[in-house]
């Protein structure tokens, strides 16, 4: 994040198209009063993610840094930061709008890929098979029949089966 | 009438068998009646940050499911599950413009919903819905002595706003209220979000995370932690290893998800209650409970 960016790198639009997106509307409202990095879990341990710099970054137009980057997906939905704000920017919900813009970019980390895939072939994200119903059988649980056909369906009609043919970003 | 739906979404049903048969087994001794509804699938948390409206939609597939089977209540064992579900009822009634979008996309599957099932993780329901008084005379072996640390997880009353703020978000009250009506402690430690849901993304942060919580907890000198979702799970007692071998240290600290703490209270034999897939020796927690009911 300590890149220096240049103006003709920058599009003024990209906080309205983050704006427009659920979660992103109340963007505009931080005054960089930095609550959210300093209550940060996840800063706390990683120098890599700071939730306010993303705030500003994305507000000054660096689309491409943004988007591209690896620190968007550092965000761990603890909602801390949400409850904190005193501006009410619901930074947890803006980082997945910003999560979401990047994925329909192209920029989808291998373990969401790999999540979206398994949802479609069990409707979960752990098979439930014969030799998981047995072990459920000895402690007295009642079987449990995989139906994933309704949830391959929403994946499709809702372009998430979409993320699986392009390039995802790299991880370190 | 309430109808009670349980909910056990990915994890729970193979991986955290222990917190499901444990909560029934409890659930049976308050006579609370739970039904298995076969078409609930995964809860959409998973999908929200590549795609918001495709978590919605699998999250409003299972509330339109509850919907028509006539239940009342969805009681959730998993944090996630919680919110994400728990958030879509609030959009549904809240966002006409994302509920129409949900609406659509349930129509192709022929199914309506229009939020009126009441989401309730199991501590937040034997909290309000049953309450710690109750919970209180049903204890047949007062835990006494024992000294846990409850981990409420980072779902379980936040974002407040969905929650109707039914408990302080930051520092939960009514899980500790619960484990206390058991005769044991609860200590206080300074507490992390474990991390889980980036361990895909970033496994060192996600460890060190969860390292910071069991630092404190080790501080503070409990027999143990008692949780109330499967993914802190997957970092506080499946990782606990990893996490030792990653920072040099040593913890050894068992972990217990809130129904096997208050069913070994109940009198009920941990045999019923899954400790067989507990991975961390709980002799010491058991030793203690043994001392207490030679005493009498």
């Amino acid at each position: 994040m300590s890149k220096v960016i240049t103006f003709k790198d920058l599009d003024p639009h990209f906080k309205y198209e983050i704006m427009k997106e659920k979660g992103g509307e109340k963007i505009v409202s931080c005054f960089a009063c930095n609550t959210c990095t300093l209550s940060c879990p996840v800063r706390a341990v990683d120098d890599e993610y700071n939730p306010r710099s993303i705030i500003r970054l994305s507000l000054l137009g660096a689309k491409d840094e943004v988007l591209s980057s690896s620190f968007i997906w550092l965000c761990s939905s603890c909602y801390l930061c949400y409850e904190r704000c005193p501006q009410d920017v619901r930074i947890t919900d803006l980082m997945d709008a910003i999560k979401n813009i990047a994925a329909r970019c192209g920029f989808v980390p291998e373990t969401f890929k790999g999540q979206i895939e398994l949802l479609k072939k069990h409707g979960r994200l752990y098979e439930v098979g014969d030799f998981e119903n047995k072990k459920r059988a000895k402690l007295g649980l009642p079987e449990i029949k995989e139906e994933a056909s309704q949830v391959e369906k929403i994946i499709e009609i809702t372009g998430a089966s979409k993320f699986l043919e392009k390039n995802g970003v790299k991880n370190e | 009438m309430n109808k009670y739906g349980l909910f056990l979404g990915c994890t729970v049903p193979v991986r955290a068998m222990n917190y499901e048969v444990s909560f029934r087994k409890v659930a049976e001794s308050l006579n609370i009646t739970l039904f298995d509804i076969a078409d609930f699938s995964c809860c959409g948390f998973p999908t929200k940050s590549v795609s918001l409206i495709t978590a919605l939609t699998l999250s409003a597939r299972n509330l339109a499911i509850a919907e028509r089977e006539s239940l009342t209540h969805i009681l959730t064992l998993c944090n996630a599950c919680t919110e994400m579900l728990t958030e879509t009822n609030h959009i549904i009634k809240e966002d006409s413009k994302t509920s129409e979008i949900i609406r659509k996309n349930l129509n192709e599957l022929g199914l309506t919903v229009s939020g009126t099932v009441k989401v309730k993780h199991i501590a937040r329901f034997l909290s309000e819905d049953v309450g710690a008084e109750t919970i209180k005379e049903k204890v047949k072996n007062p835990l006494h002595g024992l000294k846990f640390a409850v981990y409420p997880g980072c779902h379980y009353a936040k974002p407040s706003e969905i929650y109707e703020n039914f408990d302080d978000p930051e520092q939960p009250q009514s899980i500790n209220e619960l484990v206390l009506a058991t005769g044991s402690e609860v200590i206080p430690y300074e507490s992390s979000c474990c991390g889980g849901g980036i361990l895909g993304i970033k496994e060192e942060v996600a460890l060190s995370m969860s390292n910071s919580t069991l630092s404190s907890i080790k501080d503070n000198s409990a027999d143990a932690m008692v949780l109330i979702c499967p993914f802190c799970n997957v970092m506080y007692e499946q990782n606990q290893k990893k996490i030792e071998k990653t920072f040099n240290t040593e913890y050894n600290l068992p972990v217990l998800y809130l129904p096997q703490v208050l069913g070994l209270a109940f009198g009920i034999p941990k045999e019923e209650l899954g400790f067989q897939i507990n991975r961390i020796k709980l002799d010491r927690v058991f030793e203690k409970i043994s001392l207490n009911s030679q005493r009498g």
